[in-house]
């Protein structure tokens, strides 16, 4: 099987390439690029006008396997990564059974096995059942191949066992990675604090539950020398922080999520539940801030904290309504939309945050279109426009934030592991 | 919509005032138990003058009141634009009255049932009799005036504008024609 | 000027033209209630929905007797939940409703934004009894109609609204109608009782009640729930009343004609002392007979906005 990938504008951003050049993709590697690559292939692929670049990796996924399949599932979330590019997920371990344990893991494994069309990571729990009690047993996971630990959705509140973990981690060999937010500060919030959740007459989340936390987390990881990377950034305050923190060397890193740089805390005005999901959609001053971060590079990488839930647990009362919206299939549109144009990033640097930077981040040997390595392709027509319609959401769950709107690059074909997994 | 003809002046409309006035005393032997009341809002402003005449050539007061019948209307489905509900002001009893009923054109007699039910609903005068400045015809339901200012005969694609001095600045009537 | 919308769900979504349509409405149907017969027939035929999630008795009886004088035929559904879920859905509920060809849900809900939630879903009227801390929009309505009826006009006057303001749904549904026609509104409150960001509504804050009274035209004094569970944040009631209670000592400094309002139900020797109550400064009973006529004119012209359009 072989595919060879004709005139694209390929961006390579780990090998420092944007240039107009041919792909040949052999096997599940790729094996030359090149100009004018004259070879036979299976398939071919005209990309001109488009660009060509390593497969998305997403580092914040909830695939809901094991336990809540009505929701989603290892099938219908990694299709729903294709459309989006994404050749590679990290899986949060806030399933049921938890991933804190090799047998959880083994079960995990057995499903991804069967049923998934991409590369899939596990992440494991820091604590048992993630209920910040007792540590998970973090070796064993390492063991098997679990490369990151995350109580997320919950943050371990005792410094004690925050410490013990990043100590083990350390030693393991794995990423923490940190949902930070300090729950006796945000109690039973449901959107941000402030003027609009005064005239919504709704509960607040301040931008305190989280950068505090964000401060404890990395004062934690100066301490013990753990590599820390700080999930779903959304104020201003946490990137001030996560940027001091890494100007003083401590080993350290973070994602944000589209929704924290295309809305605001007015998207709930209607109290739409597609907006609701924790940390809450934040003010414009934050919105500005996450995209200064993602300019000057504090902000490493963009991640979905792709959260599916039914219609059931979405189209009610919103105080009820769970926190979440699914953003597999949206993601690198929503940053073409907002972050191009407006030339916070040029396309190499937001590929690099789609790409390279995760790899590097999750110590992986992905998100490169380098001579010999994995075929994990995402060619993409940057320029084209089209509307996020329910209907054509590939995930079981539709609470997108984005339903409705134009967004700008469509995702053409994902190619992963040499074989073609989606085509437009 | 534009005038086709001027039907009453200002001297047209005070003599039919008059004129309806003494019919009305004459009709009921005197004015005792005698009281208007006058649909919003024309209606309200000749029941008003009516009176004045009346009130002149007895020589006292007789009460008048003002009725909306908005909300008895039995085509609010059908009204193009949302009818202002104004306010009814009747502050004496009519039980056992003879009340005169008082607007400005009767045309299908609709009006005129709505009044009367909301009339009902204040109490049971001894008798209720009608009094219109114009009667345009085209009755729609089993209604007569009373006591008329004047018969004009018209077609259902003209209408009948009535001008008062309280409204409108001028007293007159005018048949007006769609353009 | 015409009501064009299908709903009344907060008067944050009002303009001034149609909160004073809605008032001057209700001025026309204040006289229906003198009569012998309290009754016309402007919403016969039409059904309306009283749907309570939360007990309350005078909000309830007050639409049902609107809707009734309206010869309107009232359904009352009477829902307790917990804010467990459990059954069936609000969504679902609101939608056999509408299936059982009623034309108007006149809803309270302890949960904010519940009623925007409902009338996004269905066709027919949705009426905002009190959604959580969001709205209260007809007793707001009933008591500018109340401070109009008794000074003559809104525009200028200085009302002060005091008590839990930040878990009031009254008090957001007074401070978006007044500072719309022009008054100059001043949230009264122990501070932690302010919700965030209160003065971007256009009040001035304050939590000094003789500071508070000292100007004030009328005074909107809440209701204290103390059994809300928010923790040792809250006041003790007697300090509240200590602090913020309105007394006749306190009414004494303040304007001679001050008006002294309350949405009900009171909870005397917490909000305020008896005298004051049942003092002549007191206009409590006249809100709850003027919610009548407010009422009415919400159905009335809520139902007509929906005629209009089909």
């Amino acid at each position: 099987m072989s595919i060879l990938i004709k005139s694209g504008r390929v961006i390579d951003p780990a090998n420092k390439i944007d240039a107009v050049l041919d792909i040949l993709i052999e096997e599940d590697k790729i094996s030359k690029v090149a100009k004018n690559i004259k070879a036979q292939a299976d398939s071919i692929i005209d990309a001109a006008d488009k660009i060509v670049a390593p497969g998305l990796i997403d580092m914040h996924v909830h695939l809901r396997q094991p336990g809540r399949e009505d929701k989603e599932t290892v099938a219908t979330a990694t299709a729903a990564a294709t459309r989006g590019g994404v050749t590679t997920v990290l899986a949060m371990p806030n399933t049921n059974p938890a991933m804190d344990c090799l047998e959880n893991a083994e079960l995990l494994k057995k499903i991804i096995a069967k049923d998934a069309r991409i590369n899939v990571l596990i992440c494991g729990t820091i604590t048992k059942g993630r209920l910040g009690k007792e540590l998970s047993a973090i070796l064993e996971l390492k063991k098997s191949g679990v490369c990151a630990i995350s109580d997320d959705g919950c943050s371990v509140d005792s410094d004690e066992l925050m410490f013990a973990a990043l100590k083990e981690a350390k030693q393991a060999g794995v990423l923490t990675i940190c949902h930070s937010e300090d729950k006796k500060i945000s109690g039973n919030g449901v959107i941000n604090l402030g003027f609009n959740s005064t005239r919504l007459g709704l509960r607040g989340i301040s931008n305190e539950s989280e950068y505090k936390r964000v401060a404890r987390d990395i004062e934690l990881a100066k301490k013990s020398g753990a590599s820390v990377h700080i999930a779903h950034v959304s104020c201003r305050q946490s990137v001030e922080i996560i940027g001091k923190a890494r100007k003083n060397g401590v080993k350290l890193t973070c994602e944000t999520s589209p929704h924290y740089f295309s809305l605001t805390e007015d998207a709930l005005l209607g109290y739409d539940t597609n907006m609701k999901m924790n940390p809450p959609l934040r003010s414009l001053e934050d919105l500005v801030a996450i995209k200064q971060g993602l300019k000057d590079g504090t902000i490493d990488t963009i991640a979905s904290d792709h959260a599916p839930h039914t219609e059931n647990e979405k189209d009610i009362e919103f105080e009820r309504a769970e926190f979440g919206v699914v953003g597999l299939e949206t993601e690198l549109a929503v940053s073409i939309t907002e972050l191009i144009n407006s030339k916070i990033l040029d396309w190499s640097k937001l590929f690099e945050k789609f790409t390279s930077n995760p790899a590097r981040i999750l110590g992986i040997e992905r998100g490169s279109l380098s001579q010999g390595g994995p075929a994990d392709v995402a060619i993409v027509s940057g320029g084209k426009e089209w509307q996020v319609k329910k209907d054509e959401l590939l995930s079981k769950s539709k609470n997108s934030a984005f339903l409705g709107r134009t967004l700008k690059g469509t995702v053409d074909y994902t190619i992963c592991n040499g074989k073609i997994v989606y085509k437009r | 919509m534009k005038e086709k003809a001027k039907i009453l002046d200002k001297e047209g409309v005070q003599r039919a005032f008059t004129r309806i006035a003494h019919e009305i005393i004459e009709k009921n032997s005197g004015i005792g138990e005698l009281c208007l009341v006058g649909i919003r809002n024309r209606g309200v402003y000749i029941a008003q003058r009516i009176a004045d005449c009346i009130g002149k050539t007895e020589g006292r007061k007789i009460p008048v009141g003002a009725l909306d019948i908005t909300l008895y209307r039995d085509d609010l489905a059908l009204a193009s634009g949302q009818p202002l509900v104004r306010k009814t002001e009747i502050d004496f009893d009519i039980n056992n009255k003879i009340l005169v009923l008082v607007d400005d054109v009767l045309y299908t007699g609709r009006t005129i049932r709505a009044a009367l039910d909301a009339l009902i609903d204040f109490g049971r005068p001894r008798t209720i009799q009608l009094a219109v400045l114009i009667d345009r015809g085209h009755r729609e339901l089993p209604i007569r005036a009373d006591f008329v200012g004047k018969n004009i005969p018209t077609s259902q694609k003209e209408s009948v504008e009535v001008r008062l001095l309280e409204s409108d600045g001028r007293d007159e009537v005018a048949i007006m024609e769609k353009d | 000027m015409s009501w064009v919308k299908k709903d009344l769900l907060g008067l944050e979504y009002l303009t001034k033209e149609e909160i004073e349509l809605i008032l001057d409405t209700a001025d026309s149907f204040k006289e229906v209630s003198t009569r012998e017969i309290k009754k016309v027939p402007a919403l016969r035929g039409k059904t309306a929905v009283n749907l309570f999630y939360e007990p309350s008795t005078r909000t309830r009886v007050s639409f049902e007797v609107a809707a009734k004088r309206l010869s309107a035929d009232v359904i009352n559904i009477a829902t307790e939940t917990s804010s467990v879920r459990k059954g069936e859905t609000l969504i679902d509920t609101g939608k056999n409703i509408q299936a059982l060809k009623a034309d108007m849900i006149i809803m309270r809900h302890n949960c904010s934004g519940a009623a925007n939630m409902l009338a996004r879903a269905l066709d027919i009227s949705v009426i905002n009894a009190g959604d959580g801390w969001h709205e209260h929009p007809t007793q707001a309505l009933l008591d500018m109609f109340t401070l109009k009826e008794k000074l003559g006009r809104i525009e200028g006057l200085n009302v002060t609204i005091v008590g839990d303001i930040a878990h009031s749904r009254v008090a957001r549904s007074n401070i978006w109608g007044l500072t719309k026609l022009g008054a100059n509104v001043t949230a009264c409150a122990p501070e932690m009782l302010l919700p965030v960001a209160i003065e971007k509504m256009g009040v001035k804050t304050s939590s000094n009640i003789d500071e508070a009274l000292k100007e004030a035209d009328a005074v909107n004094v809440l209701r204290m729930q103390f059994e809300r569970d928010e923790g040792a944040a809250f006041p003790q009631q007697l300090d509240y009343f200590k602090r913020f209670g309105i007394t006749r000592e306190r009414l004494a400094k303040a304007k001679k004609d001050i008006v002294v309002m309350h949405p009900g139900p009171i909870n005397r020797g917490i909000e305020m002392s008896s005298d004051v109550a049942d003092g002549a400064n007191s206009v409590i009973l006249d809100q709850v007979t003027n919610g009548i006529a407010v009422r009415m004119a919400v159905l009335f012209l809520v139902a007509q906005a929906r005629e209009v359009k089909a």
